[in-house]
């Protein structure tokens, strides 16, 4: 299979594989981070993640028409704009939904899983109402195009670069939130021993609002992250949601180290093995082995003891 | 909330003998050949929402995974019905005639090992049953026996369907892909596609689905069926005791996925094809909320939650298809929030009192002065 290849070829051939997997990383990396903090930190499973992923890149389709019709000067930072209301406008209603429904049910974690399913499926006829079924695609800024040409064969993507640059700020932005400031302390006082944390007096019900409504934020900006690689549909969100979940509970569920390096992990043999195998056999491999680690290792990769 | 310790009370064996009267006299009395066959197939669902009234009701494991099992059933139907179909004569236009007609146009050339078992209709139906059981088996001994339970089997559950999706659609050539193994026409030589034959099939399908809930019932009256709900409610107690937990989640798994395959079996047979579309992980976790919907802890009111949300989805999508999935996404919510128990749990708390409030002023019209200490009880 390597013989019409010459070795430069071949090393290319690896370094365009590889960029592939770092941009999917950076994918995963996204879609999983609000997950782990809703998930890992608070318990919840939000099946509706991926709606609120799909909320944050609509806002990014809108406000892209929006400057290209009103304001073409600013195009060319109208993304990062977009990126900040979607971060508001998913956590919004990410806040919302906890004060509305998720409140209710955090002793029954199935039952919220089951709820949050009848969410996304709301959401979701409600974006083909309001969208249409089509999938819509956002205008980039011009210089967000095209690509780099590293040497003659190997040319890299420039969206593939921002969206790894997002990434790498969000992650940045994520962990600064929660081990170098207040609330992310009180976030994991609540984790750690909610009574013990009610005790000395957090507001742990605020704390959960807000947390949830941070996981929720950081789905609207990978959302809008997204627009730049793909096109979004109304049903979008749900291709991603089993993934997305695998990548958290690999990590170990209350570890966001564990969760990038999982990502990492998966995304690295997905692409690998895409270039031998075809794409659906790639996933079902990937797939099968991280459930196949997880029955031998239920607690994930990195496990942080936490007192229930 | 109060589960049903005993279920074999004389309550819910009147309750199973309504539901024998309705689907099997009822619905055949005053529904035509086509939407008795729409009702069979809703049956078929119906055996998942029993088996997840076992496995989530009472042994408190939520598998969102249980289309794999139904898919598997059917598939192995499906398998069978399909070689009967693709005969060397019926199918001399192929290149390679004898095989299923997708694997022709994939370019396989012969029968791929694992199809040639299906020729047999004897195997056929112990695979219908067997398969589902030790795919269940084998993810159940790996979760249960390390403790792996509620969200996170949940969630590993999901990822099987989807990988089993996946693999179904890549592997066309074994598979039939996407469009599922179609064209499927007689057994035995005799034509399932006649309304006669749908008529027929519908009664086996009742009576199977009846035979599976007195079985199921079996199960929960007895010893076994205790330590279910006990080590639902408190499994390290369980544990101490002296049980082998896992055991027990490993059979009751098995169990609801063996019923699922009866079920997807039942839905081939029927319905004439088989397809991932019933395997993936919408289909089982609308199986999940036909339980919810029923009461996670009612038999019964799982068959009635099955025909209540499908007959709606039906009705719903023929006439508003936009409104189908806010309804149902609201079904999902106020299930959750308002009724956990579902029908049954409505049935329980508002219907039975007014039954027998109604039997209470009987009595007391019957008889006068026993009017007074009636007050007082209430």
């Amino acid at each position: 299979m390597f013989a019409d290849y010459s070795w430069s070829e071949l090393g290319s051939i690896f370094a365009m594989q590889g960029f592939a997997g770092l941009v999917l990383f950076s994918v995963f990396v996204l879609m999983a981070l609000g997950l782990a903090i809703i998930f890992g930190q608070m318990g919840v499973i939000n099946m509706a993640h991926g709606e609120f992923m799909i909320l944050g890149a609509y806002v990014t389709y809108l406000c892209s028409n929006f400057f290209q019709s009103t304001a073409p000067a600013l195009m060319p930072i109208s993304f990062f704009i977009a990126m900040v209301l979607a971060f508001f406008a998913s956590g919004a209603l990410g806040m919302l939904v906890e004060m509305g429904l998720i409140r209710f049910l955090y002793k029954r974690p199935l039952d919220t899983l089951l709820a949050t399913w009848g969410l996304s499926l709301i959401l979701q006829q409600a974006y083909r109402t309001i969208f249409g079924a089509r999938e819509v695609g956002v205008t980039l800024p011009e210089w967000m195009m095209g690509s780099l040409p590293l040497t003659d064969i190997i040319e890299i993507p420039i969206n593939g670069l921002i969206v790894m640059a997002i990434t790498l700020a969000i992650t940045l932005a994520v962990y600064l939130i929660m081990f170098r400031s207040r609330f992310g302390a009180k976030v994991r006082a609540v984790v750690q021993n909610r009574q013990m944390a009610g005790a000395v007096g957090i507001d742990t019900e605020r704390v959960d609002r807000f947390t949830f409504g941070l996981g929720c934020g950081i789905a609207g900006v990978a959302g809008s992250a997204f627009t730049m690689i793909g096109s979004t549909g109304p049903s979008s969100g749900q291709l991603y949601i089993v993934d997305t979940f695998l990548v958290v509970v690999f990590g170990g569920a209350t570890s966001l180290i564990g969760t990038v390096a999982s990502a990492f992990t998966i995304s690295q043999a997905q692409s690998t093995m895409e270039f031998f195998l075809s794409g659906s056999m790639a996933k079902v491999l990937t797939l099968l082995t991280v459930v196949g680690i997880l029955m031998l290792r239920p607690q994930g990769l990195f496990v942080l003891k936490v007192r229930r | 909330m109060t589960p049903l310790l005993n279920p074999l009370k004389k309550t819910e064996l009147i309750g199973f003998v309504i539901l024998a009267a309705i689907i099997v006299i009822l619905l055949p009395a005053v529904t035509d050949a086509f939407r008795l066959n729409l009702v069979g197939k809703y049956l078929t669902y119906a055996f998942v929402a029993v088996g997840l009234v076992l496995c989530w009701g009472s042994a408190g494991i939520l598998s969102l995974g249980q289309g794999i099992f139904f898919g598997l059933g059917g598939y192995c139907m499906a398998m069978f019905l399909k070689l009967e179909a693709s005969t060397p004569e019926a199918t001399k236009i192929q290149s390679t005639p004898g095989i299923p007609d997708f694997m022709d146009w994939n370019q396989v050339t012969e029968l791929p090992w694992f199809w040639e078992p299906f020729h047999s209709f004897a195997f056929t139906l112990l695979a219908v049953v067997a398969v589902p059981a030790i795919l269940a088996f084998v993810i159940g001994f790996a979760m249960f026996t390390r403790r792996v339970g509620g969200v996170y089997f949940a969630i590993i559950t999901q990822a099987i369907a989807a990988i089993l999706t996946i693999l179904i659609i890549g592997q066309q050539g074994y598979t039939g892909g996407v469009n599922g193994i179609t064209d499927l026409r007689t057994l035995h030589g005799w034509d399932i596609r006649t309304d006669t034959a749908k008529t027929i099939l519908y009664f086996v399908n009742a009576f199977l689905l009846l035979g599976v809930i007195a079985l199921s019932m079996l199960v929960r009256s007895s010893k076994l069926g205790r330590i279910l709900v006990a080590l639902r409610d408190k499994e390290d107690r369980v544990r101490f005791s002296g049980y082998d937990v896992a055991a027990y989640k490993i059979f009751v798994f098995c169990f609801a996925a063996a019923i699922s395959g009866i079920g997807g079996a039942m839905f081939t047979l029927q319905v004439g094809f088989m397809s991932p579309s019933f395997v993936g992980i919408v289909p089982s976790i609308e199986m999940v909320i036909y339980c919810a919907v029923g009461g996670r802890y009612s038999l019964i009111g799982a068959v009635y939650g099955t025909l209540l949300v499908n007959w709606g989805k039906t009705t719903f999508s023929e006439s508003f298809p936009e409104l189908w999935l806010f309804a149902m996404g609201a079904l999902f919510i106020a299930v959750v929030m308002a009724f956990p128990n579902g029908l049954a749990g409505i049935y329980k708390s508002h219907v039975q009192p007014l039954f027998k409030r109604l039997a209470t002023r009987n009595s007391d019209r019957r008889d006068a002065p026993a009017e007074a200490p009636a007050a007082i009880a209430e």
